[in-house]
């Protein structure tokens, strides 16, 4: 709830305030989760739509007649510039409230949550069939790689070669996705998958009176704070 | 009470010809019926039909009955299917939910769907596990487990439903001689204490031997040879249907061949079921 407050607080309220409270709770969060070194990478992922942002809003802002300097036929903008670094804020500060929620909640913890809360068992096995998969059907692939390069095919070397060894890869990993799916299909329907009673939950995940103030708490703000914003009442730098 | 199969004939759907051609089989209660067969005899599809997954979950079309305790499996809904037939794949693999983070969890995968109280998902659990000893890959992810212990823990997800018949496909076709004593021994308790029926889809005709009271041996689709285990294991004609006789009847022709004779009383005690 948190994670999500944060980056409602990042898009929805403008102005610098926004962004920058938010970057300080979602530091503040990593902190004391002890998990800030690991949202490097989510920072990393983020760079290539900073960079747009950047080279776009600096060099193409309409409207904007505060050049900075210029690169051929492009003129950057002190104006562009400030909006690009207002929304570069907004992107890193959503992708840290993102990193923050991934770090931090175990994905069976929210499965089952979501169960308790009445998140249908369909839904819940997609979602959490979903997230065990992918590292199953990553190892498939390094298998078939392997499979593959015993039979002469060539998958290392330069990026076109790569390209060219690993593109048979596709054909049988996708066959075999698929020609497991009837048997899966089956195997559910004959662990009484489809039975209409309510799972048997055999985990309670903790929520004390604390969480539960700071989770509505939460949730509280960010409306009183878009409506205030929204509706004129607040006025933000 | 018994689970019956009566004239029965089946094609999969987009298919003309029947893979299985009037099939009759009968399993009774506290009863172990072998099927054997070479590749493409049609023993899985007898498997899925048996279990009611054919046509009910898989399509096709389906002639003659099949009924569970006299119901027809055809007028039941998968889940009340489930706890009257359990069904285990030849590929544990894809039986396995792929949800779960631990072994015990896949286990309480099905008591869980059926909605029982905590304790008796509990209890279900910790008696498939003790059944098949794996209590020792309780807590590891059931997708990095070994071909074989996949089996066992498949297995073991089908025991915790606790259906009054099973229905297993090579249920110990990645198994070591140890694993398949194993199961040989549960399946014999199962039959023998709790009454199971079960029937079990194998090519090691020793484990048939030792552990069903009557077979039936499938050639493309219909029924070569039926009667008592020890009776069809000892058909002159079994190697030509593509199945290996026992290393007991092996060793009586060899011996046969080489002159010595070998009491057939004792070999057809050494071939009888042996029950705990």
């Amino acid at each position: 709830m948190i994670a999500v407050t944060e980056a409602g607080f990042a898009f929805l309220v403008r102005g610098w305030t926004g962004p920058l409270v938010v970057l300080a709770l979602v530091l503040a969060t990593a902190l004391v989760a002890g998990v800030s070194r690991r949202m490097l990478p989510f920072v990393l992922a983020t760079l290539p739509l900073v960079l747009s942002i950047m080279l776009i809003n600096t060099f193409l802002f309409p409207g904007a007649h505060d050049p900075i300097g210029t690169i051929g036929p492009f003129t950057a903008t002190w104006t562009g510039l400030l909006a690009a670094l207002q929304a570069t804020l907004r992107v890193v500060a959503f992708a840290l409230s993102v990193a923050v929620f991934a770090l931090t909640t175990d994905t069976d913890d929210l499965l089952t949550d979501l169960e308790q809360r009445g998140l249908g068992r369909r839904a819940e096995f997609v979602i959490g069939a979903a997230v065990r998969t992918v590292p199953r059907m990553i190892e498939r692939a390094g298998e078939i790689v392997d499979a593959q390069r015993a039979r002469g095919l060539d998958t290392q070397g330069g990026p076109i070669r790569r390209v060219r060894g690993v593109l048979p890869l596709a054909g049988p990993m996708i066959s075999s996705s698929l020609g497991e799916v009837e048997e899966r299909t089956m195997a559910l329907e004959a662990r009484a998958f489809t039975a209409p009673t309510r799972r048997t939950a055999i985990r309670h995940l903790p929520d004390s009176l604390g969480q539960r103030v700071v989770r509505w708490g939460s949730f509280a703000a960010v409306v009183l704070v878009v409506a205030a914003t929204f509706g004129g009442w607040l006025s933000l730098p | 009470m018994a689970l019956v199969l009566s004239g029965v004939s089946y094609r999969y759907a987009g298919t003309q010809k029947p893979v299985l051609h009037g099939i009759d089989l009968r399993v009774e209660r506290g009863e172990v019926v072998g099927v054997a067969g070479a590749s493409d005899a049609g023993k899985s599809t007898l498997c899925l039909v048996a279990a009611g997954l054919a046509p009910g979950t898989v399509g096709g079309t389906l002639a003659g009955s099949v009924e569970i305790d006299s119901e027809a499996t055809t007028s039941l809904k998968p889940f009340e299917l489930a706890q009257r037939c359990g069904m285990l794949f030849q590929n544990s693999v894809t039986q396995l939910s792929g949800t779960s983070r631990s072994v015990w969890e896949e286990i309480a995968f099905g008591p869980r769907n059926l909605g029982l109280p905590l304790a008796e998902v509990v209890e279900r659990v910790e008696a498939g596990l003790a059944a098949l000893r794996i209590e020792a890959l309780a807590s590891r992810d059931p997708l990095r487990v070994s071909g074989g212990q996949a089996q066992l823990v498949a297995l073991a997800s089908v025991l915790a439903l606790r259906p009054a018949y099973l229905v297993l496909d090579e249920p110990t076709s990645q198994l070591d001689p140890e694993g398949t004593q194993l199961v040989g021994d549960a399946l014999a308790g199962l039959a023998g204490t709790a009454g199971t029926g079960i029937l079990i889809v194998e090519h090691k005709t020793d484990l048939l031997a030792r552990l069903t009271q009557r077979m039936l041996v499938l050639d493309d689709g219909r029924v070569a040879l039926a009667g008592a285990t020890e009776a069809v294991l000892a058909d002159p004609t079994l190697r030509a249907l593509g199945v290996e006789p026992p290393s007991l009847v092996t060793i009586g022709r060899e011996a046969a061949t080489a002159g010595i004779h070998l009491d057939p009383a004792d070999l057809a005690m050494a071939l009888a079921p042996r029950r705990a």
